[in-house]
This record gives structure tokens, C-alpha cells and sequence, in this order.
């Protein structure tokens, strides 16, 4: 899988109240918390954004609440990867569970700037900034991480073990 | 092999004798817990599932506590669906406005979470119950309807973080100034992924509130989870209050830890927490001039009766500043009717304070307290993120309730020896 987009790149400790501010919590509906992604944090984002584009941001990204609206709203509004120093643990799980991808790079998240075209080639855990043709790796994914993906995410993941024990 | 009391419990929730940090593990847990704003989601998950029921209903808690009572007609259609699945479900733990509170506070105080106990809750304060010796952490809605099928979690097991506070503490210090100092200290990702341990003479004579205090914002160092052996005072806390047998974990005195933090606790003095991080804490006495527009003494952090009982020492015979409002919420109506009996109350709105039904609704800019644009608040709440209690261009600082309430007289950050 290959993901590809120009770059919006934020700073370290982005926190769930600036991805989707609380107020906005009284939905769940996943294209409503994706017309508020950002809005407060960076207001050009509602109106620059196109489909495709990707996050780059220091340490602790998605610290915070375990608001999973955060990772949603981030998904639904068309965001393919979040690219990250690191990232805080519940926002970490939420984003394998609900299906957004994001991947762990020190040297990407500190090199890429703003507005640069990237690309981000999953399966061999390379990314590639097209802009200064520089190439970076990113962690591999856990292996049990895998099989989450792999299953399409925790709710089939589960789905498929309780039908397993079904058929005992 | 020595283990740590996080590891201790993560291994006897997996049936095993031993496990290591970086392991991933299938734990078994003890209870799980939603709220009105996670709790929808997940929920809808767990339909996806296709699960004949929630794998125990006992186990499962449901708190309506963010923006309850129903801030807005969202809001109340969330409400809807929770208690709607709660009374299709049978569970026993759903709690209706006006026995509720904030999760945090009700779920120990009604005897829910015990020592030893291994409970995740899709709320990222859950960690606050490492107060009981138990381990507990915070997850997603989706992890919340997982858990609430099969009655287990995957965790990942982690490396310990220790931090040892040994000396006498200095009047007006509490658990809230303690883990603001260690997050002033190690910073908001300090602990990323760890369990925060928390030791020392200091921590011995601590009360549980303090601890509750402590516990609650290991989240805010990154941690995954916070923890304090249990002893006699847990033991007075729990004994004919907790619902389901417990069992205390003690760690080994060789257990490994990835560091070490000692600290003198005779030295800190009551904190603040600056705009717009938790870690941008220093001495009340440092703070300089900084006048507010309101103050507020809550939360899951610091809602309980003790909190209230040190704001009350503050405000007696006082006044709030005509310039500021001053918000009080208990953490639970237990806590509120027990303030009431104590003459608490009274004191409180005699100061000129508004004295609100248990919500997390202020803290978390929900309604009940919402900021303007500049204004600026005190509160002893866990998050002084931007935006965080209202317009993003206002501000939030942190502190004890103590400190919450001498500011709400003075109208600007205070110490309380600057009104007694």
C-alpha cells in the first residue's frame, strides 16, 4: 500500500482537544468531528485541505483525553497517515483499532516540513519525501498489530474469535 | 524473578507466574468503564460484533458524567443510547443522574475497583484507581467494546518508572502538588507507555484522596499507568466497601525499574501549572501577578470530600473577588451530601461560590464554567490544554484546592497563607 500527500506539519504534544475540541463531543458521527478536525489549532487546515494530505508532528502526538472522535475525525477528514516522533499510548491504540495509519520516524517527523509532497510505501516501511528526494524508515508495526490490521481492525478481529469459539 | 506490583497484577490477570516488560499479554479484567461520550461509540462497535451480550453484567459500569445532566439535545440522544443499552443489557452498574458522579470518584467509592484488581475503562483518567494497589489504565471505545465482549483486553506489559518522595510535607501539599511536580520534572511524555510507581514516607502518610489525586494524573506524564502499594490506609478504605474480594500486591524489594526518581518532599511547595501544559508547573510563590476571572475546585482529580474540606477551611467567613467566579462541583452526590452534613456547603455558598451537581462538564470546556475569549481561569482540574475549558484563546492553570480557593478570594494566584 502505497499512501501519498502534501505535508501539514505540527508541532510535539498535539493533544485530543486541539484535533477535536470537546464541545464538539456530543456526536459520534464520523463526518460531523471531521468538519471540526484541527479548527481551533490551525484554522487554515478546514479550508487547505485536500484529501490524501498528511500530518507530520514531533513527540507525543493525540496526547490527552481517549477520545477516539480524535483519531476519527482525523480519518473521516480524509487524512491518509499521521507521521510522528512518537505518539501517546491510548491515541497509538485507537488509530491501529479504528483503522488510520500512522507511523513512528524521528528523522521524518524532524525533517519533513511543511507543504512538502510525501509518500509512504507501507509494506516496505519506507517514506519518501518527493519534494527533497530525501528517504526515511519508520518502525515496523508489531506483529500483533498485524494481525489487527490484518483482520481489518479489532471489532473483526474479536468478531472472528468469538465465531471461532462459537464452533468449538 | 522479582516483579514489580504492575507486573505482579498483569501476570495473575493472565493466569501466568511471571511476565516481562515489552510482553504483549491477553489479560482478563475486572471491569470495564464507559461514559457519555465514549460509551456511544462503543457501543456501536460492539453491535458490529455480533457478541450475545456483554460478557458479564456486573462488569461492565456505565457513568453518565461528562455532560450530563444533558447539556444539549446530542447530548441527551448519547445519554439515550447508554442507558438504553444498560437496561437492555441488565447491567447492573449503570448509574442515573442523581445517584451518579464523576466516574472516578463513584466508581471507588461505591466499592467497584479493588486492590489487585485489573480494570480499563475508555476514559483516559482511568488510571486514577492505581490509588487502590489495582491495575488500571485508559483505552478507546473500541478497545471498550472489545473488552465488553470477551472480558479481556490486550495489553502490552510495561516497563516501571519509580518515583520515591521521602521527607515531611510542607503545609498545603498534597497529592495534586506532588504529580505536578513530577510532571514539571519528567515532562508530559515523561512516563510514555510506563507504569508510574509512587514510594517513599511521603506517600505512607498520604490519604487515599491524595493518592486518588496522584494516580489520576499519571496519564498526564504519558503514563499507562499510575500505582501505590496498598497498606493500612487502603485497607481502612476498602474493607466493607469493596463489593468483590481483593488481594494486595506488594513489589519486590530487587524488582527492576527502568529509573529511579527520588525527591526530598519536605522541599515542594504548592504548585501551578501554567497555560497550556500540564509539566509547566512551578511554586505558587513564583507564580508573579496573574489575576483570574474564575476559579474552579472539581473534577475527577480533585472533587472529593477532602478537596472540599481544604477550600472550605480557605473560604470561611471570606469572599470570592467581585471579579471572579467561583465554581464548586462535588465529585459525587455521596460526596455532596457528606459535605452538606459536614457544614461545607453552607461555608461554600456563604463565600459567594456556585455549588454544582457532580459533572465533569467545566473541566473539559463542556459546559457548566465555560471560558471567554482571554479570560482566564484557576482550576484544580488535570488539563490546561489550549482551548481546554472554552475559547482557545483563554487560559487554564492548575492547582490544589487550596490555591484554587485563596485566588478566588484575592482574584488573582494565590497561596492560602496569604488570606489566613
Amino acid at each position: 500500500m502505497e499512501l501519498k500527500g502534501r505535508v501539514w506539519k505540527y508541532g510535539s504534544d498535539v493533544d485530543t482537544d486541539a484535533i477535536i475540541p470537546a464541545r464538539y463531543l456530543n456526536t459520534s458521527d464520523p463526518a460531523e468531528l471531521a468538519s471540526h478536525c484541527m479548527e481551533d489549532a490551525d484554522p487554515a487546515f478546514p479550508s487547505g485541505f485536500k484529501t490524501g494530505d498528511i500530518f507530520v508532528a514531533g513527540k507525543n502526538f493525540g496526547c490527552g483525553s481517549s477520545r477516539e472522535h480524535a483519531p476519527i475525525a482525523i480519518k473521516a477528514a480524509g487524512v491518509s497517515c499521521v507521521i510522528a516522533r512518537t505518539f501517546a499510548r491510548i491515541f497509538y491504540r485507537n488509530a491501529f483499532n479504528i483503522g488510520l495509519p500512522i507511523f513512528e520516524s524521528p528523522e521524518a517527523a524532524e525533517d519533513i516540513r511543511e507543504g512538502d509532497e510525501v509518500m509512504v510505501d507501507v509494506d516496505r516501511g519506507v517514506i519518501n519525501n518527493i519534494t527533497t528526494g530525501k528517504t526515511y524508515r519508520f518502525a515496523p508495526v508489531p506483529p500483533f498489530m498485524q494481525q489487527i490490521i490484518a483482520a481489518g481492525g479489532l471489532i473483526n478481529y474479536v468478531a472472528k474469535k468469538i465465531e471461532a469459539g462459537r464452533g468449538n | 524473578m522479582p516483579m514489580t506490583i504492575t507486573e505482579k497484577i498483569l501476570a495473575a490477570h493472565t493466569g501466568r507466574e511471571k511476565v516481562e516488560p515489552g510482553e504483549l499479554i491477553n489479560a482478563r479484567v475486572d471491569l470495564v468503564l464507559g461514559n457519555d461520550i465514549t460509551a456511544p461509540v462503543a457501543i456501536n462497535e460492539f453491535e458490529k460484533i455480533g457478541a450475545p451480550g456483554v460478557f458479564d453484567r456486573e462488569r461492565v459500569a456505565m457513568v453518565p458524567d461528562h455532560f450530563v445532566p444533558n447539556k444539549d439535545i446530542k447530548s441527551a440522544e448519547q445519554a439515550k443510547q447508554m442507558r438504553e443499552f444498560s437496561r437492555k443489557h441488565n447491567l447492573v452498574n449503570y448509574f442515573e443522574v442523581g445517584v451518579s458522579g464523576i466516574e472516578h470518584c463513584l466508581l471507588p467509592e461505591q466499592g467497584l475497583v479493588g486492590p489487585g484488581d485489573l480494570i480499563i475503562g475508555a476514559d483516559s483518567h482511568t488510571c486514577t484507581y492505581g490509588a487502590l494497589g489495582a491495575f488500571s489504565t485508559g483505552v478507546g471505545s473500541t478497545d471498550l467494546a472489545a473488552a465488553m465482549a470477551l472480558g479481556e483486553t490486550w495489553l502490552k506489559v510495561p516497563e516501571s518508572l519509580k518515583f520515591v518522595f521521602n521527607g515531611e510535607l510542607k503545609p498545603w501539599v498534597g497529592g495534586k502538588d506532588l504529580i505536578l511536580y513530577v510532571i514539571g520534572d519528567i515532562g508530559v511524555d515523561g512516563a510514555l507507555y510506563q507504569a508510574m510507581e509512587f514510594a517513599g514516607t511521603a506517600i505512607e502518610k498520604l490519604s487515599m484522596d491524595g493518592r486518588f489525586s496522584m494516580c489520576n494524573m499519571a496519564v498526564e506524564a504519558g503514563g499507562k499507568n499510575g500505582i501505590i502499594a496498598p497498606d493500612e490506609i487502603t485497607r481502612a478504605y476498602v474493607e466493607g466497601r469493596c463489593k468483590r474480594p481483593f488481594k494486595f500486591y506488594q513489589s519486590d524489594p530487587d524488582a527492576g525499574y527502568a529509573r529511579v526518581y527520588h525527591y526530598d518532599a519536605s522541599l515542594i511547595e504548592p504548585q501551578v501549572a501554567f497555560p497550556h501544559l500540564p509539566e509547566n508547573s512551578r511554586p505558587v510563590s513564583e507564580a508573579g501577578q496573574v489575576e483570574i476571572d474564575q476559579s474552579v475546585i472539581g473534577s475527577c482529580t480533585n472533587g472529593r470530600i477532602e478537596d472540599l474540606r481544604e477550600a472550605a477551611k480557605v473560604l470561611k467567613d471570606r469572599k470570592v473577588h467581585k471579579n471572579v467566579r467561583l465554581i464548586i462541583f462535588p465529585g459525587t452526590q455521596e460526596i455532596y451530601l457528606q459535605a452538606l452534613r459536614e457544614g461545607l456547603i453552607e461555608i461554600l455558598i456563604k463565600a459567594g461560590a456556585a455549588v454544582s451537581t457532580p459533572t465533569c462538564g467545566p473541566c473539559l470546556g463542556g459546559h457548566m464554567g465555560i471560558l471567554a475569549k482571554g479570560e482566564r481561569c484557576i482550576a484544580t482540574t488535570n488539563r490546561n490544554f489550549v482551548g481546554r475549558m472554552g475559547h482557545p484563546e483563554s487560559e487554564v492553570y492548575l492547582s490544589n484546592p487550596a490555591v484554587a480557593a485563596a485566588s478566588a478570594i484575592l482574584g488573582r494566584i494565590a497561596g492560602p497563607w496569604e488570606v489566613l
